[in-house]
């Protein structure tokens, strides 16, 4: 939602269904275009690794944050990683101050899954005494302006930061563990692309715009990895899809993940 | 310890008018600290039961994100951001209008991406750009720095290390027209005659910073302004009409 | 921040500068405009925007407001609850509005009115604020000639104080835009515009001037320079 209340205007419901129907979309693209998309990497200081994207007129800041910590109970020997999304009021006027809601739990999420099916770090290689202590990789994603398409955006800032981060370097000294003060480059071995599309009317459109978002009638995120696989998938909303929806909303993924994939690169 | 004199300030910079969403906003980076303020407002209040019925309300939010530190900080929070935001409240209510807006508030979210030290401080400064960017009638401007002592040696605007390794910290904020404090504070142990000292520094800190916000204000307009020699030369003929129609 | 103006007395300022809040515009007995308030024998700017010395007065023009209602202006809304006799109508100012029946139906409220029927949450509609009560509630009525709901278009937004901008002195400028586009236009005071063409590019058209109009609302030789860029947009 982009206003404060929550109420979607008829009006504008109306507009976009019928600008759809024309196989055009109400800023002017067409159904399978994305907007321009910016990355701007290492910005904070404080961060061991950060990016800010924006896609059209979102805007998403990302920063990773290494430390030391205790693995999850079920991979004592493996480095842990977090995800984190704050919808700051800021960036909406539909954004309440308070703890995560459930639309930012479930970007966090997605984000998480598409960095970890695929193995973005070598997670056995992140552990400093197996069992009691490993390298925690905290990932914040801080949506700063709310134009649509949280996830796609966020997804890439988290990928493009990851990518520029250094790992400060621990060590075990008498069974402690310590700062060598030696900073290495993090190893990140894929750069997986998430991909959402929204479903309105009978058309299936990328990169929704925020008025679009009001509109849907529901989300398939799709998460490309470098391959051409599937490493995550997401329906979120409340009508259904039929598996030739589903097919061709993964066809789409698969062919706009490269192009996005390109961008990340470019940033080194 | 950054290599400034006393009573230098940190690098300062203001940008105005920077989230498309936002009602007015401003982004402003003082040495490392790096802060975006958004304003909302005057709108309806919620929860209504707290309107007030004579006069809006100022509602402020004073955030860090958990990438702002070393280490990492938890996103809740904490008593201290509890605390900056009420400060930052009193702070600003002064320079406000807010009787004109009765059962409204105006809403500041203040977010840190990068803390060094003098965060408050320089929320107060952000968050007034980004007021008179919504369009919120104000009788001043307010201007915040600190001043403090460290290493036996009276300094203005504390950095990180400065704040948490020296002997006395005190955030001031000030409304420069109408020559009042909405904002002291003080931590440590200072004598009387250097908290004069300190205070006087201040409020020179707090002259340069104005200077800076009222750039940032102008900015965004200032291009225009450039740009109209030119095209009054191409228009000519028609100017004297056009200045009726503009009226 | 020169003085040599043709006042009388010597101001800080000149017509047309840019001035922020807190600024002092004057000192001694002026009568005091827009955007302006005095304290202590001296006059401030409460807004940043550009100062107007007149005869006798001096005012702001605030680059920067929101919306203010007042009693006659034409209002697009969106109604957002719905209560006993009464809708609550979202018009972006600092309160919300109020649709009572009566000003919607012309014959007073009967309990066996169903209130979703004439108008339900999401609708949006053109109002006139008739009045503003005790606690500055706008108070709308959608009886008269164009008012009422809207069920074509879209609506695009601008500051509303370039809304005068946009209209022009006696229409001109909002005119010259309806007879170049050919699109239906309703300027609400409150900002929200509302478009409706016959074919997208027409629409498209009036969104890209009227984006223009409102990132040069303060320049001068704008009617011109807009009447030029309309002739380009048609080709």
């Amino acid at each position: 939602m982009s206003n404060k209340y929550g109420i979607t205007s008829r009006l504008k419901l109306k507009k976009i269904q019928e600008t759809l129907t024309t196989g055009k979309r109400l800023d002017g693209r067409g159904l399978l275009d994305t907007r321009e998309i910016k990355i701007r990497t290492n910005v904070l200081e404080k961060a061991e690794g950060s990016a800010e994207v924006y896609m059209g007129n979102t805007r998403v800041l990302v920063g990773v944050k290494i430390g030391v910590g205790e693995p999850f109970e079920d991979t004592p020997g493996e480095g842990v990683l977090m995800c984190n999304a704050e919808f700051v009021p800021i960036a909406s006027p539909a954004f309440e101050p308070g703890p995560p809601d459930e639309n930012s739990i479930e970007l966090a999420r997605i984000v998480d899954r598409g960095l970890r099916s695929v193995g973005v770090v070598d997670f056995s290689k992140l552990d400093i005494i197996p069992g009691k202590k490993v390298y925690l990789i905290n990932v914040d994603i801080y949506i700063l302006n709310h134009a649509g398409n949280l996830i796609d955006a966020s997804a890439i800032a988290a990928i493009a930061a990851l990518r520029k981060t250094i790992k400060p370097v621990y060590e075990v000294k008498d069974g402690e563990v310590i700062a060598t003060g030696k900073r290495v480059p993090l190893e990140v071995l894929k750069t997986p692309v998430a991909v959402t599309m929204l479903k309105i009317g009978d058309s299936l459109i990328v990169d929704p715009s925020a008025d679009e978002e009001e509109a849907m009638e529901t989300r398939l995120t799709v998460t490309i990895e470098d391959d051409g696989n599937i490493c995550t998938m997401q329906k979120s909303g409340p009508e259904g899809l039929t598996l030739d929806e589903i097919r061709k909303a993964i066809n789409i993924a698969k062919e706009k993940a490269p192009g996005i994939r390109s961008k990340i690169e470019e940033t080194g | 310890m950054d290599g400034r004199q006393w009573n230098e300030l940190r690098p300062i910079r203001i940008e105005s008018g920077v989230l498309p969403n936002a009602d007015g906003s401003a982004y402003v980076e003082m040495g490392k600290n790096k802060i975006i303020v958004g304003v909302f407002g005057p709108r309806e209040m919620h929860p209504k039961h707290l309107a007030k019925p004579h006069t809006g309300v100022l509602k402020c939010r004073y955030h860090m994100a958990p990438f702002s530190t070393d280490p990492r900080r938890s996103p809740a929070p904490s008593r201290r951001d509890n605390e900056i935001t009420m400060v930052m409240r009193y702070a600003l209510e002064p320079a406000i209008f807010l009787e004109r807006y009765p059962r409204s508030s105006v809403d500041v979210y203040a977010e840190v991406l990068e803390a060094d030290g003098g965060t408050r401080c320089a929320s107060i400064t952000a968050a007034t750009v980004a007021l008179v960017d919504a369009g919120i009638p104000m009788k001043d401007l307010v201007v915040a720095c600190s001043a403090g002592k460290y290493n036996g040696r009276v300094v203005l605007d504390l950095g990180d290390y400065e704040d948490k390794n020296g002997e006395a910290d005190m955030p001031f904020a000030y409304m420069p027209q109408l020559n009042k404090v909405t904002l002291l504070q003080m931590d440590g142990i200072l004598s009387a005659e250097e908290l004069d000292q300190c205070m006087n520094l201040a409020l020179e800190g707090c002259k340069k910073i104005y200077e800076a916000q009222r750039e940032a204000l102008k900015k965004k307009y200032g291009l225009e302004k450039v740009e109209k020699p030119q095209e009054k030369t191409a228009a000519e003929p028609q100017e004297i009409d056009e200045e009726e129609d503009d009226a | 921040m020169m003085v040599g103006s043709m006042l009388s007395t010597s101001t800080p300022f000149e017509s047309r500068d840019l001035v922020i809040p807190g600024d002092v515009l004057f000192e001694g007995s002026i009568r005091t405009g827009d955007n302006t308030y005095r304290s202590q024998g001296k006059v401030y700017a409460t807004r940043i925007g550009l100062v107007e010395y007149g005869r006798g007065i001096v005012s702001v023009i605030a680059l920067e407001a929101g919306y203010n209602p007042l009693v006659g202006d034409l209002v697009v809304g969106n109604v957002v609850d719905i209560e006993l006799g009464t809708w609550v109508v979202d018009i972006d100012a600092p309160t919300e509005a109020v649709l009572n029946v009566p000003e919607a139906i012309d014959a007073p409220f009967r309990p066996d009115i169903v209130m979703p029927e004439i108008l339900d949450v999401g609708d949006t509609i053109v109002a006139k604020v008739v009045d503003l009560d005790r606690k500055r509630t706008p108070i709308l009525s959608i009886l008269g000639k164009g008012l009422g709901k809207l069920e074509q278009g879209f609506i695009f937004r601008i500051t509303p104080s370039k809304i005068p901008r946009l209209i022009g002195k006696k229409g001109s400028m909002v005119n010259m835009i309806l007879k170049e586009t050919g699109c239906n236009i309703i300027i609400g005071q409150n900002g929200r515009i509302l478009i409706h063409g016959r074919t997208r590019e027409q629409e498209e058209m009036v969104v890209k001037v009227i984006e223009r109009i409102e990132n040069e609302a303060h320049t001068t030789g704008l009617t011109n320079r807009i009447q030029e860029y309309l002739k380009q947009l048609k080709g």
